[in-house]
């Protein structure tokens, strides 16, 4: 009862960073149908970049801020220099270049900051909280996980529900050229959601990394994890992906503890290929049919 | 009519077994004319191009996109070193690789099967799940598979007729790894020449046709599933004959060979090179092969320490595949096709030995 | 008043207009009449810098338009409802109406909704639901309320009629009728049913396969029977 209750608090932990990253990708996929599997290294140089600013002796708040901005920019950058000539072309050649920056990022992480793993410092204990005298496995960087995870989708939903540029970023996603012929900057609304987007994956990037290792790829295997959560929620909608995320985390938590952590990438596959199979369009998906 | 079809389909036969026979003396040059380092680079590139082409073939000629080559590479790679744990296994090396693309082949059959109903980003994100997801299963079953530290691979000893073969031929004794680099590029020109007579015949018009056209090609009576299943267990067929060679390269199969980083070079060799050409595909292996150690001496001159200057390679094929999609303005798939029509009209108005098919 | 001199506009190889010359002058209502194919849709499109001529000019109120980016035409007082309709379908009604008003620049205040509701009472009644709720009809409406809501000088209307029930069409050309009178705006009005076009019209224009083949007051081509026939069907 007790490794139960443990391994679905481990899990709610873990679905909500993979529920933040899932977010991540469904920001840009509905705005650009482009799934962008560079989220993963880019979460991951910008959590190098919070890891400089504490290096340097700063506070791991600064360093944190550090990364959301530096993931901000980034994503805004890459957008406007790199993604954008493809937006509307072959969907291959988006894959393909989403897939070169990978390797870029990837690259470039190792030249500059070493192919090797470094430790992260995290904000808080990671001892178990004790409620009377079991210690149950959430600890307190859990809580804030679970918190600026939260806190972040709050701000998102704010956003895109209450304010003129959350209806321009929609209005952009949903139909581009009726929002331009409303006086909406298309490209602009955008470059905006790549930020917001790749701020989003960073807090991701932060949030795995917290009193653990990091390292070029210690990120990939969680592209995986957010795209099968994003797939899982239908890839269209945000909401399904934080859904999507918490199953996943839940799931891929039973199978690391019951059966083994090594498996727990080939059960996000298993996972995969059955809404695929079943449910292509995600878990909430009407009847409406849509292609894979 | 239909006996030009067939003079023009044995005329293809004949270049690619003329090109095979040209490739096979290069081959025995080069093997017997560079040092024993410079060989296991060469079985290296053996394994890299051999993938490379199964892929290109499938994203190419196909349009399918698989990031999960590198975890069926693992699979030929893993039967290889079950077939040849230690000295007395009397398995014949030919067999090994035959049983190694066997066993790719099923798992191809049911990855393709699961993959032919999806398209662009959902063909690459469950394909990169695979691709993360295999080398667990080797660290879980740690009795049967050796976990984190991998299989050894005990080469047997080279067959007395080789050896004499080779004596014969050379006049040199033959060295294990330049018997390794001869293996790797016998196999790499048997699946080459299979490649480019399926692509050049009615399988690969129909592979072409469901990239083209999925409408169209369905109305001409192609079952696209059966094609899009088709080409990609002939590409992971391909993959399992590498990573068997990758096992008799550097005798061990372990699950830190296989990580993304494989899969994504092999993406990366393939644009590189040209999508959908077999030259392309070797071209890329060659650069994936021999540029890292160029470009480590040029890290280095330009004041890297050695380990960072390690590290650039997959930088530079990561920067050049970005150039590669960006500066083709048209797209990848667009250049293609404009090739494959330019190519057609060449294939129409000149003599069929001349032409240069995209999957040459 | 929207002047266009000399536009020829295309596709590639295809030529989709071709040395079209017209005028929408104040406060009146020009529909630009055509079979399926003669060019109507790409020229309130070109106009709207959402397709770029080859040639000619376009000329609002004496501001040059041709190389003007479509997201700044409301801020010069055109308004283009496009083929379709284009309501987005995700958005609520009232988004889809904010969204309009924010063309325009700075916010959308409660007097610009409550303006347009008091146009259209059934979008107030809707004012909350997804806009792919509605019908076809108060989809019509709502993309001309969210058109008005830019508080435009020139309104071009791409085949309103379309897929309408002849009660609704009637209801909608009478609405637009009143706005022009009402408000002095000008209705450039693409439609392929050209007598309810050319009964609420003030002046028309024919299309043939991208060329004008006529330009008179409304009641005069109606009366026309010759074109009518080879042009209008009716
Ligand atoms: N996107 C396009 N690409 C190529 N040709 C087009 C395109 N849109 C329209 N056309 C062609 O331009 C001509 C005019 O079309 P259009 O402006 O849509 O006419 P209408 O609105 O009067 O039906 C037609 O011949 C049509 O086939
Ligand atoms: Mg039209």
């Amino acid at each position: 009862m007790q490794q139960f209750l443990n391994t679905a608090l481990s899990g709610l932990t873990l679905g909500m960073v993979y529920a933040a990253f899932a977010l991540a990708l469904v920001l840009i996929w509905r705005s650009t149908r482009i799934v962008n599997f560079a989220q993963a290294p880019m979460a991951m140089l910008t959590t190098f970049v919070a890891l400089v600013v504490i290096d340097a002796g700063h506070s791991y708040w600064l360093g944190f801020v550090a990364a959301l901005v530096s993931g901000l920019v980034l994503g805004a950058v890459l957008e406007r220099v790199v993604i954008r000539p493809v937006e509307g072309k072959a969907e291959i050649n988006a894959v393909i270049l989403t897939l070169g920056l990978f390797i870029v990022l990837h690259g470039l992480a190792a030249v500059v900051f070493g192919n090797r793993y470094r430790s992260f410092p995290a904000p808080f204990g990671l001892e178990g909280l004790t409620v009377g005298s079991t210690t149950i496995a959430l600890n307190g960087f859990g809580i804030f996980t679970i918190v600026s995870v939260l806190v972040v989708m709050g701000l998102l939903v704010a956003l895109f529900r209450f304010t003129d540029v959350g209806l321009r970023m929609r209005a952009s996603a949903f139909n581009s050229e009726v929002a331009r012929l409303l006086g909406v900057k298309v490209g602009a609304m955008l470059t905006l959601g790549w930020a917001l987007a790749s701020l989003v994956g960073s807090l991701a990037g932060l949030l795995i990394a917290g009193g653990s290792l990091v390292h070029p790829s210690y990120m990939d295997s969680v592209v995986v994890f957010g795209f099968v959560a994003a797939v899982l929620g239908g890839l269209d909608s945000p909401l399904g992906a934080v859904v999507g995320g918490l199953i996943l985390g839940l799931s891929l938590s039973f199978v690391s503890g019951y059966v083994g952590s090594q498996l727990v990438a080939l059960a996000a596959l298993v996972i995969l290929m059955l809404v695929l199979t079943l449910k292509p369009g995600g878990l909430f998906a009407q009847a409406a049919e849509r292609r894979v | 009519m239909r006996d030009r079809i067939t003079a023009v389909r044995r005329n293809v036969l004949a270049r690619h077994l003329f090109l095979a026979l040209v490739g096979l003396l290069v081959v025995v040059v080069v093997v017997e004319s560079i040092s024993d380092y410079r060989n296991t680079q060469l079985a290296s590139m053996a394994y890299l191009g051999i993938a490379a082409g199964g892929l290109t073939v499938l994203t190419g000629t196909n349009g399918q996109l698989s990031l999960g080559h590198g975890a069926l590479m693992a699979i030929g790679a893993y039967t290889s070193a079950l077939l040849l744990p230690d000295s007395d296994s009397s398995l014949p090396l030919s067999l090994v690789i035959l049983a190694a693309v066997a066993v790719t082949l099923v798992v191809g059959a049911a990855v393709g099967l699961a993959a032919a109903r999806l398209h662009g980003p959902y063909l690459a994100g469950a394909t990169l799940a695979l691709a993360v997801a295999v080398p667990g299963i080797a660290l879980y079953f740690k009795e049967t598979l050796g976990g984190e530290q991998g299989l050894r691979v005990v080469m047997p000893d080279i067959p007395v007729w080789v050896l004499d073969l080779a004596f014969f031929v050379t006049g040199q004794d033959l060295s294990r790894s330049r018997y390794t680099a001869y293996v790797g590029w016998l196999t790499l020109i048997v699946v080459f020449v299979l490649l480019a007579n399926l692509s050049a015949g009615r399988t690969g018009r129909r592979w072409r046709a469901v990239r083209d056209d999925e409408v169209s090609a369905e109305l001409a009576g192609i079952d696209l599933g059966r094609a899009r299943v088709s080409a990609f267990m002939v590409s992971a067929a391909a993959a399992g004959a590498a990573g068997a060679i990758l096992a008799f390269t550097v005798k061990l199969a372990a699950p830190s060979a296989f990580t993304l980083t494989l899969s994504l070079t092999l993406l990366a060799a393939i644009v590189l090179g040209g999508l959908g050409s077999l030259a392309g595909a070797l071209i890329g292996a060659a650069l994936l092969t021999f540029l890292p150690s160029v470009v480590t001496d040029v890290g280095r001159s330009a004041g890297l320490s050695d380990i960072q200057a390690a590290e650039l390679a997959p930088l530079v094929y990561g920067l050049v595949m970005v150039a590669v999609i960006l500066l083709a303005p048209a797209g990848i798939v667009g250049s293609l096709r404009g090739a494959v029509q330019r190519s057609a009209t060449t294939r129409r108005t000149t003599s069929p030995t001349t032409t240069k098919g995209t999957a040459s | 008043m929207l002047t266009l001199s000399s536009l020829t506009a295309g596709y590639g190889p295809v030529t989709a207009l071709e040395d079209v010359s017209l005028t929408a002058r104040e406060g009146e209502i020009t529909a630009v009449l055509g079979a399926n194919g003669a060019g109507k849709t790409t020229l309130l499109r070109t106009v709207s810098g959402l397709h770029r001529a080859s040639s000619g000019t376009i000329d609002l109120g004496g501001t040059r338009l041709e190389s003007v980016a479509a997201e700044k035409m409301p801020r010069l007082g055109l308004a283009h409802v496009p083929e379709g309709r284009g309501v987005i379908t995700e958005l609520t009604v009232e988004e889809n109406l904010r969204l309009g008003g924010l063309g325009r620049g700075g916010r959308v205040s409660a007097a610009d909704l409550t303006r347009i509701y008091d146009l259209f009472p059934v979008l107030g009644d809707r004012s909350a639901a997804l806009a792919s709720t509605l019908s076809g009809g108060e989809r019509q409406m709502l993309v001309i309320g969210r058109a008005l809501m830019a508080r435009p000088t020139m309104l071009l209307l791409d085949e309103p009629s379309l897929g309408l029930a002849p009660r609704i069409v009637a209801q909608i050309f009478g609405l637009v009728r009143t706005l022009v009178r009402e408000e002095g705006l000008s209705v450039l009005l693409v439609e392929q049913n050209a007598r309810s076009a050319l009964s609420v019209a003030d002046h028309g224009v024919v299309l043939n396969l991208g060329r004008v083949v006529a330009d008179a007051p409304a009641d005069e081509l109606a009366g026309d029977d010759q074109l009518r026939h080879a042009y209008l069907g009716f």
